[in-house]
């Protein structure tokens, strides 16, 4: 068929693409690296300058690592969330699952100081972030999913989605009224959102949340498929839809929870990623999407983080206001083009 | 003739905090292979809850349900899916399948856990197509063509699923005569080829009393089943609308505006 040539030949595109980013990613930044050098820190050589090297190994390759897990995951979550809502504009950050994660860290990192001090510590551990940020993620999807089987009007879970987002607003203000001004400053700078600080064992946890997120989902795919017709017909075709709908929820939570609590709360990433895997690949095959999801999540956000720390200058940006320059248009005219959705 | 779905002192209706509204007693049907088979009733009548019990979706209240001879509960959901498929009224969500893509979720039963066609599946695509007389529109996309073409599309769906026995919630209601006519003929001559039993509600009973090999009347003091020329001698359409102004005319077999 000629549809199977086609997405071969756009696959090794997109593969050939996710390595250049990768590289490109490593490559570029404030302090200039030759290609040379470069290449021979990360084959295990040594660079002209040890600090480069050391800038390569503990700095770059990590953060790339992390571009690649955070892009890949919140854009597999919105893709299941689309099908499941039936909802062409869900996605983690839209419908206040980032928020939800938020108020999880807000409470862990501002609310620690009321803990006795041994307990503050878990808290305050990678896998103490992970699971507030995830709880906090799953009860917003949850009571997302209340929300949508008694509203099927795609504009009203927005809202709701938006009423969530505000609600954790409210409540984080309301925390930030009893915190010191060090976990402030904490909390303000997570929320910012940044791909790069995360040491080589943090990054094992997020890998770990990551992967099993993607297993789950990828054992959604035929689930995903049969929920294009809808819920009834899903089940007329012998689908154990709680079941399913139940690990597509946790694949969903894990994703945006572990991701936001590492990464920050990252905008329309996975709203607008999935839409351009659909346009490109011109199907709704969720074997196809999974994949095509997969690699051009990896490799927009492997492009917004060289973005955010372009070469030559000092400064870098907050990461969470590259995506949504980015990603904020896509909806816009996603809105605009609704008489066709797809 | 083979029997496919019988029922045996059905008793169909709702349970609830309230109590219990029986809306049909001691229902005793029986669907026979290669039979087009119509459900006629009027509105509220209680089509979809029949349609909804015998399809195992809904519990009955009493009595039971067997499709090829086991109980219609038992069956896992796979196996009933391989066994029974439904053509909905509901309207399909946004997306982008292509009409071979949506015609090929009904192999979903019998593909693997990432749902890849096998050589068998795509034939069977292929020739659920052909019969529904669809070929030409293997490419377009599922918002691209006409309501009628939906229709035959949703029902090719159903036939990939390769199941003995399909039931259709009014699948001729928003389409205009001749595609309504179409339609029956197309579900007659499924029934002809392909040996497969195949129930539909319906409102259009002047095409059903032409087309159909049985009909099954719910009214609110009886259903029954029979072949349409004896329901017309039995006087069973009479009661099918409480109104004065309704009358079946038996010698030209249709209802007549009085």
């Amino acid at each position: 068929m000629a549809n199977k040539k086609r997405n071969t030949i756009l696959f090794v595109i997109l593969a050939l693409g996710l390595l250049l980013m990768f590289f490109a990613s490593i490559s570029l930044g404030s302090v200039m690296i030759p290609v040379k050098d470069v290449l021979t820190s990360l084959t295990g050589g040594h660079a002209t300058k040890s600090t480069w090297e050391y800038i390569i190994i503990n700095y770059r390759l990590p953060k790339a690592i992390t571009a690649v897990l955070v892009g890949s995951g919140l854009s597999i979550s919105g893709l299941l969330m689309q099908t499941l809502f039936r909802n062409p504009l869900a996605g983690p950050y839209v419908l206040g699952l980032s928020s939800g994660a938020s108020l999880g860290v807000a409470f862990v990192i501002l609310g620690a100081g009321f803990l006795p001090s041994f307990l503050s510590v878990i808290a305050l551990s990678s896998y103490g972030i992970v699971l507030a940020s995830t709880a906090g993620s799953t009860l917003v999807l949850l009571l997302v999913l209340i929300v949508s089987q008694r509203l099927r009007d795609t504009m009203a879970i927005l809202i709701v989605g938006l009423m969530f987002g505000s609600f954790t607003t409210a409540i984080v203000s309301v925390l930030t009224y009893f915190s010191t001004a060090e976990q402030l400053q904490k909390f303000t700078f997570w929320s910012m959102g940044s791909l790069g600080n995360l040491s080589w064992p943090t990054i094992g946890i997020l890998t770990t949340c990551v992967g099993i997120g993607l297993l789950l989902s990828a054992k959604s795919i035929k689930p995903l498929n049969a929920l294009l017709l809808g819920e009834n017909y899903a089940k007329s075709m012998g689908l154990n839809f709680k079941q399913a709908r139940l690990i597509i929820i946790f694949a969903t939570s894990i994703l945006s929870g572990a991701i936001t609590a590492f990464a920050g709360p990252i905008a329309f990433i996975g709203l607008a990623v999935p839409h351009i895997a659909k346009l490109t690949f011109q199907t709704s095959n969720h074997t196809v999407l999974f994949w095509s999801t997969l690699f051009f999540g990896s490799i927009i956000m492997l492009f917004c983080d060289i973005v955010s720390q372009m070469p030559g200058f000092e400064v870098t940006l907050p990461i969470n206001a590259i995506t949504s320059i980015i990603g904020a248009p896509v909806v816009i005219w996603l809105l605009v083009r609704k008489r066709n959705f797809q | 003739m083979k029997n496919i779905l019988k029922t045996s002192n059905l008793n169909i209706g709702y349970k609830s905090k309230k109590g219990v509204t029986t809306i049909a007693k001691d229902l005793n049907l029986n669907l026979g292979s290669g039979k087009l088979i119509t459900l006629i009733g009027a509105n509220g009548i209680g089509k979809s809850t029949l349609l909804r019990t015998i399809t195992g979706i809904q519990k009955p209240l009493s009595g039971n349900v067997y499709l090829n001879e086991k109980e219609v509960s038992h069956y896992k959901p796979l196996e009933l899916a391989q066994n029974l498929s439904l053509v909905l009224t509901e309207k399909l969500p946004p997306s982008n399948l292509s009409v071979f893509e949506l015609v090929a979720l009904g192999r979903q039963p019998y593909t693997n856990w990432v749902d890849s066609l096998s050589k068998e599946d795509v034939e069977k695509v292929h020739e659920a197509m052909k019969l529904a007389q669809i070929e030409h529109l293997a490419s377009k996309k599922h918002f691209e063509i006409s309501d009628g073409q939906l229709q035959k599309v949703l029902i090719a769906r159903a036939l990939a699923q390769d199941t003995p026995l399909i039931i259709l919630d009014e699948p001729t209601t928003h389409l205009d005569l001749l595609h309504k006519v179409s339609l029956f003929k197309l579900l007659k001559k499924l029934t002809q080829e392909t040996e497969k039993c195949i129930l539909f509600s319906t409102h259009d009973i002047d095409l059903a009393i032409q087309l159909s090999d049985e009909m099954i009347i719910m009214t609110p003091e009886s259903i029954v089943q029979d072949q349409p020329c004896n329901l017309i001698s039995n006087g069973s359409f009479n009661n099918l609308f409480k109104d004065e102004h309704i009358i079946f005319d038996a010698e030209k077999g249709k209802f007549i505006v009085n």
